[in-house]
């Protein structure tokens, strides 16, 4: 349910990136112009601009992008000019480095991507910083978190629809009775939701709905500040509704004071091509008004724009 | 079993009952007379000599005649030994570890022991593995060998081997082929299945896909060989055991290889010793640092000690495995290491400890 519009008949990829050129040159950009080719193709095609570009002038699209532009927009643009798995590598860095207990980023990215997009999202993270994502996780964050966050990285989960109802119930028992004892920091908790593939744990979280009358998150909320808790029911919501999930961040960076530019920009350049469609829907549903709306009320200048053409509006 | 022993019990001792089956009965047999059959090679031996013979067999079956079996001997004493049931009969009487008279008393026949059959069993078995493994993709291999040692609850040295030796891509790879064979991942299982206090390090082992460059930072790994040597110190003391310790299970599954031997060198050069000798309480976190800090080296041990008196089944099946599989990436470094640790050439100590076919590949595998 991607919300991200390409045109009917794409220019040729040399045409884009005389576009793109004759965008950054001279006094000031074309900024309209980059979010109308930029904004409009996707992934395959941007990495094909990307190589022509570079060809073609000798130096990188990105590098243009980051001369040219700068702030929120800037961030936009470069976000959504990535390939998704690098990224997902620049992402996870910029929140091992500055890791604080509330940040969500690395949860988001180990659970609402395939297994294959992890593991690509570690390769680039490889090539881009010289060392494994898992390391410098390791590094950063300390105390209980890592615990969790390490190997909730580190999986390699299976992919397959196969679900053994069994394990499903008994691992759903298991849970109970870990919170129950406030046991949150408990190794099979953590074995459980690090280790067990998507439909698993899907058919753990709803059998322990049927047996114990309601959801597992309910048990969760104990203490309201607790981030770690906040972290668990996360990595939960992730797996099991990852457009309210990422409706919730959403509403959360766009509502009160100001904005949370980073995680909007995150939300929706992440989500363009995957389910964008799916969280506006969630969004209109919640709030009553259309995320478009909302952007456009909470924002301005080219990063509206930019956001304004990724959530599709023509 | 029982039936099957009496039917040809019966057969040895009254000529008159018709053969049950004959196959079995003389596969049954193969094996004493090929160990036999080298020391014995006239029909006739004076009671002396079949005295001596006697002796060497038992010693050869006590699990000092080495691994694999010998085929060829077996084939020529077959024929050698053809329509002379009372010479069998006399092997038998005269093998009381493998052969009990007593327990076949009822039935009048010298029983064979179900350990012996085991026994049998494995060491013919070792050619028909050796090559089925060979034939097999590097990453399939590596799936089943964790998935047996995870469901037979044997000891997680395999599994220590496969995480810690195979490049990331490879490992990647077989928790790959893990997943399309078992339907589960590696790293479930192993969470779940393996309940000690080596948890948390074999899921961080195998989960790791660890960066492959050559980039060492020299402060960072005197920075962790100074926290390993902290850990190491105040294990005695702490609540949980030393292969629990965070930092340790940190720096050991997260680190690239070569950033891990920067830091196994500053700690050799900090403390005078290598930091294996100090983690001799923790099989498995030694292990780990071995398979890490030099892989030939480590397989040059397990080779040896497949080799030693009192080896047992895992012991021995490890020959094939570090053979078959390391045969394509670095066997050169493991006969290096080998010569060095040893002072014996790699092929002269395999083709000294096995025999027959088995023999042939392993050495076909080494090469020269």
């Amino acid at each position: 349910m991607a919300t991200l519009k390409v045109p009917a008949t794409v220019p040729p990829v040399a045409d884009d990136c005389e576009q793109l050129r004759k965008a950054f040159q001279g006094w000031g950009t074309n900024e309209a112009l980059i979010i109308s080719i930029l904004g409009h193709r996707d992934a395959a095609q941007r990495r094909a601009i990307r190589r022509a570009y570079a060809e073609a002038h000798g130096e990188e699209l990105l590098r243009s992008i980051t001369d040219e532009i700068s702030g929120d927009f800037e961030r936009a643009v470069i976000l959504w000019t990535l390939d998704p798995a690098e990224r997902d590598a620049v992402l996870a860095n910029e929140a091992a480095r500055k890791w604080q207990p509330a940040n969500r980023v690395l949860v988001e990215i180990a659970c609402t991507r395939t297994s294959a997009q992890v593991f690509a999202a570690r390769q680039a993270y490889h090539e881009r910083f010289k060392r494994s994502l898992e390391e410098d996780i390791a590094a950063h964050v300390t105390g209980d978190f890592r615990k969790l966050l390490v190997p909730l990285v580190s999986t390699y989960r299976y992919d397959g629809p196969e679900v053994n109802t069994r394990l499903a119930h008994s691992e759903a028992k298991l849970l109970h009775e870990k919170i129950h004892h406030k046991a949150y920091t408990d190794d099979e908790i953590i074995r459980i939701l690090t280790t067990r593939s998507k439909p698993q744990l899907l058919a753990t979280f709803n059998h322990y709905n049927d047996a114990f009358g309601h959801r597992i998150n309910k048990d969760l909320k104990a203490d309201p500040k607790d981030e770690y808790l906040k972290t668990l029911r996360a990595i939960i919501r992730c797996f099991s509704c990852p457009d309210r999930y990422f409706e919730k961040v959403a509403r959360q960076a766009i509502a009160g004071l100001g904005t949370d530019e980073s995680a909007l920009t995150r939300v929706i350049t992440t989500r363009a091509e995957v389910d964008l469609k799916l969280i506006k829907e969630a969004y209109q549903k919640r709030n009553s008004v259309p995320l478009e709306r909302a952007v456009a009320g909470d924002t301005s200048g080219d990063y509206e724009s930019m956001l304004l053409a990724l959530l599709g509006q023509e | 079993m029982q039936q099957f022993l009496t039917q040809t019990g019966s057969n040895s001792s009254a000529a008159t009952s018709p053969p049950a089956s004959p196959q079995p009965r003389l596969r049954q047999q193969q094996a004493p007379r090929k160990e036999r059959d080298p020391q014995n090679k006239e029909k006739e031996a004076p009671p002396a000599a079949m005295a001596d013979e006697h002796q060497d067999l038992t010693r050869a079956f006590a699990g000092l005649g080495g691994l694999g079996v010998d085929e060829t001997a077996l084939v020529s004493a077959l024929g050698r030994w053809r329509r002379q049931p009372e010479k069998r009969a006399q092997f038998r009487r005269g093998f009381l570890g493998f052969f009990s008279a007593s327990a076949g008393a009822v039935a009048g026949i010298e029983r064979c022991e179900d350990e012996y059959l085991l026994h049998l069993q494995a060491e013919f078995a070792r050619f028909k593995d050796a090559a089925v493994l060979w034939a097999m993709h590097p990453w399939e291999r590596d799936a089943r060998w964790a998935h047996h040692v995870l469901h037979k609850a044997h000891p997680p040295q395999v599994l220590v081997e496969v995480a810690c030796t195979r490049a990331a891509d490879d490992l990647l790879g077989a928790r790959r082929a893990y997943q399309a064979l078992y339907h589960r991942s590696l790293e479930e299982d192993v969470a779940y299945r393996v309940r000690d206090a080596n948890a948390s390090l074999l899921v961080g082992l195998v989960s790791a896909y660890r960066y492959e460059g050559a980039c060492v930072s020299e402060d960072l790994a005197t920075e962790e060989a100074k926290a390993l040597a902290a850990a190491v110190r105040s294990a005695p003391a702490a609540a949980t055991k030393l292969v629990q310790n965070e930092q340790v299970v940190r720096v050991l599954a997260t680190r690239s290889k070569p950033q891990l031997r920067a830091t196994f060198r500053i700690y050799m050069e900090l403390h005078g010793k290598p930091l294996e000798e100090d983690l001799a309480a923790e099989p498995c976190l030694r292990e780990a640092v071995k398979c890490l800090d030099s892989p030939p080296k480590y397989f040059s041990e397990v080779i040896s000690r497949a080799f030693s008196d009192d080896a047992d089944r895992q012991a021995k099946a490890a020959l094939t495995r570090v053979l078959v599989s390391r045969a394509d990436t670095d066997m050169e470094d493991i006969k290096d290491a080998y010569a060095r640790q040893y002072g014996a050439k790699l092929a002269d100590a395999v083709a000294k400890n096995t025999h027959g076919h088995y023999k042939d590949a392993l050495l076909a595998i080494i090469g020269k």
